[in-house]
């Protein structure tokens, strides 16, 4: 029939789905129990778990915001969202069109939260920018050698890489990562896109209709208890006609928008890695520019997913570039991901590397695994997922940032031309586009996806790592993922940890602070720094479960698994049975707790803009 | 009624606050392989914590209607403009944007700013200098004193409070003894410390409407100004590591430890 009736029914069924969904979300954890024991007091003070409205130290403070009005707001400047925001603004100089575009960036400068290893394929950016070489894309290490290996405790068994497989980089760039978005970020503000930095969306709007209208920013000037300060300033309100949301791997506002207009109905839960990554200068004499090194196997066994990567850049010094990726559907609550980093380097042929180094950089970041299985479902009436929130890194190669570049080129081109469009009626007030998930089958990012999707699950057999290799040795090389059947995950990843009393565990060896470091030095050099009196952004829905059940059962794994140290069990100042104490400003938003919690009580937020990691052009990629 | 003078100075007043770009306080120095500096590229950067305490200070004294204009002012290079919209945003009027890159700016230091500075002050007519007691980068200490000199304006530095008393400013200054009290005429050089003030956030609204504020380029030539320097800088190293410490049993060992490391 007419175009118009098939969108208006679709945003129609998106609507009820939504409003059903809306009468069991009950309204925010109000009815959370207070810790019942009275020696415990407030961990969590942040208004998402105890609203203001309520709270009479709130009485009489003004908070009406001031709002203003764009075209397309684009909520994180990484990859994904720099693209769409150029892609938008290439369209409507094309089409001499007036087109106001905002970007919202919680860091304090664009490219200063980005992490990846990198190993960047260049498709999405010549399709986006074709004379990127000439505009300066520090895309400075074109890969000369691809080295992939099997590690023992002693020994690495090394792997030929067939022209064919996943991990072949031939005509890839090492880069970092950082300094390519901060590139990007100057080829957007040339194009007359609005960048906003140091300011963090913490708050989706919605119009009467359940549709999005656009974002509010974060309050500033809370005090650490939960009242405001003489500086307190409401945050201010973006509205758009269609919101793009790319804030990278499990974004806290995707998480919201997931449940409200039931997004992952008919894919399976996202499963997630977390990925550790360190800059090392090294002796000169070892340094290789354009060397690529993965490996796996030790110091993991074989049913627990990880690798590591090494890169050697070139731009200027002896840099490498080097780290290590572990799987977060680990059994052993005894495992410590930021341990097992620290242990890899001193094997044999990385020690050889390092020795005589210095490291300068170190951060964290947890990237998604699911692929192809766990794509939710990508637009909703005044909204559209981008990028890595969504999750489209294709886990074999361990590459996601081409594919998060076209899929906001992808949602820009949607979105440009329902915006310009005259004769538009929309069901609702924010746009629905539905073209953006139709263009998304139809592109190369889903054929890629779908080619390796079975590759990740093959891992879940008794032979682990090797079953793995074996499967992906026959069926992606041999038959590209043609297969017709598609393997499923375990679920989700915080179901997945064993009780600490069924596991053993496991012996680390110290570090000696020449190759291996302890926790906080390292957290020292992501440059991580938050202000200080605020309310923690590690909010807990119920403050006692920690105590009662993440300790008890599993040995707080929380304290083990996140990369800075802002878990702590420590002894109560009364002397028997312990606390929880959360050292909100160690962290480097890696959103690993938020994914890893056994009882899924940690729920991270964004803190106060500017706050976070200092990455200087690190890039995580992996 | 009051003295013309008075309402000369108060009512169309205009203050000049110096802010400076510097490393963030968090991030971690690195020094540059060839040590000839520190690394900066790519490496985050903010408004120095004094100047947005002076900056502040200079914006609350406009909202009490003792003075007409807030004007920012940042020596550097291109950079620098985002530091000064920082301080638009918080309620200064307008900028100025005095334009050093290049090596002119790895060695432009406190004597070359307060010049520019003096020269400012003159130019634009102000009544009254703002700046914060020292930078987080090179902790010099010197800029606003050296200002005062060049003027030969009065000086209230490491200021703790400032009041407007008819045409002159009450300064309480924190000194090593404690707190001392002074009064000096308009016009004259205050710098910032830390207990003056608590800064505004620069909300996002403000950052918006900062867009359009204007911000003026000069060069330190056109205010007669040689930024070349006296100073050469031969290295920079990193502090020496900290040894760790031994653990003596007895005195007897301590003595005996002491006579090895030479030092009785």
């Amino acid at each position: 029939m007419f175009p118009a009736c098939r969108y208006s029914l679709q945003a129609r069924r998106c609507v009820g789905a939504l409003k059903a969904v809306q009468a069991e979300h009950v309204a925010p954890q109000v009815c959370s129990t207070r810790s019942s024991s009275s020696t415990l007091s407030r961990i969590t003070t942040h208004y998402s778990v105890y609203p203001r409205d309520k709270d009479p130290r709130w009485e009489g403070v003004e908070m009406e915001r001031f709002a203003d009005e764009a075209d397309v707001v684009i909520v994180g400047g990484g990859p994904a969202g720099l693209s769409a925001a150029i892609r938008l603004k290439q369209l409507a100089n094309q089409h001499e069109k007036e087109l106001r575009v905002c970007v919202v960036e919680k860091a304090s400068q664009i490219g200063a939260h980005t992490l990846s290893g990198a190993c960047l394929e260049p498709t999405a950016l010549s399709e986006l920018i074709p004379d990127w070489k000439e505009r300066g894309a520090p895309l400075n290490t074109p890969v000369t050698e691809d080295k992939f290996s099997i590690l023992t405790e002693k020994y690495r068994i090394p792997v030929p890489i067939l022209p064919g497989l996943p991990m072949n980089n031939h005509g890839n760039y090492l880069v970092r990562l950082g300094h390519f978005v901060r590139w990007l970020g100057e080829q957007a503000e040339e194009l007359g896109v609005e960048l906003y930095p140091g300011y963090a969306a913490s708050e989706v709007l919605f119009h009467e209709d359940g549709s999005v209208k656009g974002i509010a920013t974060n309050d500033v000037g809370i005090a650490k208890d939960g009242s405001p300060k003489d500086v307190f300033e409401r945050g201010m309100e973006l509205h758009a006609k269609v919101t793009l949301f790319g804030e990278g791997c499990h974004g806290h506002l995707a998480k919201q928008l997931y449940k409200q207009f039931n997004l992952r109905g008919n894919c399976e839960p996202q499963t997630y890695a977390i990925g550790l990554k360190e800059l090392w200068v090294i002796d000169e004499k070892k340094w290789c520019p354009g060397r690529t090194e993965h490996s796996v196997g030790w110091p993991l066994n074989r049913n627990t997913y990880g690798g590591s990567f090494l890169y050697h850049l070139n731009e200027g010094e002896p840099l490498v570039a080097l780290g290590f990726v572990v799987g977060l559907d680990y059994t052993n609550p005894y495992l410590s991901p930021f341990r097992e980093f620290q242990r890899w380097k001193h094997h044999p042929s990385i020690m050889s590397t390092l020795e005589g180094g210095n490291r300068i950089a170190y951060g964290a970041r947890a990237l998604n695994e699911g692929g192809f299985q766990s794509i939710p479902k990508l637009t909703f009436p005044g909204g559209m997922l981008i990028g890595c929130s969504p999750g489209f890194m294709n886990v074999p190669k361990i590459k996601g940032t081409h594919t998060a570049m076209k899929s906001g080129m992808l949602a820009a081109e949607s979105a440009f031309s329902k915006i310009t469009d005259e004769n538009l009626q929309s069901e609702t007030a924010g746009l629905y586009i539905p073209e953006y998930e139709e263009a998304f089958k139809k592109s190369w990012i889903w054929k890629e996806l779908y080619s390796v999707r079975n590759i990740r699950p093959s891992f879940h057999n008794y032979f682990g790592l090797y079953g793995g290799m074996v499967y992906t040795g026959i069926f992606y090389w041999i038959l590209r993922g043609k297969e017709p059947w598609t393997l499923k995950h375990n679920g989700l990843d915080a179901d997945q940890l064993k009780p600490a009393k069924d596991c053993t565990p496991i012996e680390y060896p110290k570090p000696d602070g020449k190759i291996s470091f302890d926790l906080l030095s390292s957290v020292a050099l992501s440059g991580t720094n938050h202000e200080h009196d605020q309310p923690p952004h590690l909010t807990l829905k119920d403050d006692s479960v920690p105590v009662a059940q993440n300790l008890a059962i599993y040995d707080g794994p929380e304290q083990r698994f996140c990369p800075a140290g802002v878990y702590e069990y420590v002894p109560l100042e009364t002397g028997d049975g312990m606390r929880l104490q959360i050292n909100a400003q160690n962290c480097v938003h890696c959103k690993t707790c938020d994914i890893k919690d056994p009882s899924q009580n940690i729920n991270w937020v964004v803190p106060e803009g500017s706050g976070g990691p200092a990455y200087n052009g690190f890039s995580m990629i992996v | 009624m009051l003295p013309l003078r008075f309402r000369r100075v108060t009512m169309s007043a205009r203050v000049l606050v110096g802010v400076k770009r510097v490393i963030d306080y968090a991030v971690k120095i690195r020094v540059k392989p060839d040590r000839t500096g520190v690394v900066t590229d790519g490496v985050k950067h903010s408004m120095n914590p004094f100047c947005e305490i002076a900056v502040e200070e200079a914006v609350k004294l406009k909202e009490k209607k003792l003075v007409k204009e807030v004007v920012a002012v940042s020596c550097g290079p291109q950079q620098v403009q985002e530091t000064i919209r920082t301080a638009l945003a918080m309620g200064a009027d307008r900028g100025i944007h005095v334009e050093v890159s290049g090596k002119d700016y790895e060695t432009l230091g406190p004597l070359q700013v307060s010049k520019i500075f003096a020269a400012l002050a003159k130019k634009e007519q102000a009544d009254l200098i703002i700046l914060g007691k020292q930078a987080i980068d090179d902790d010099c200490n010197q800029t606003g004193q050296m200002t005062a000199a060049l003027l030969d304006w009065p000086q209230g530095t490491f200021a703790s409070e400032v009041t407007l008393e008819a045409d002159k400013l009450k300064v309480v200054r924190e000194i090593d003894g404690g707190l001392e009290t002074i009064k000096i005429k308009l016009p004259a050089v205050v710098t910032a410390d830390l207990r003056l003030n608590t800064p505004r956030y620069a909300t996002l609204p403000n950052i918006m409407k900062a867009k359009k504020k204007k911000i003026v380029n000069v060069k330190p030539a056109d205010l007669g100004v040689d930024v070349s320097s006296r100073l050469e800088v031969l290295k920079v190293d990193e502090p020496p590591q900290r040894q760790s410490g031994v653990k003596v049993e007895t005195v007897h060992d301590l003595v005996e430890k002491l006579k090895e490391a030479g030092r009785i």
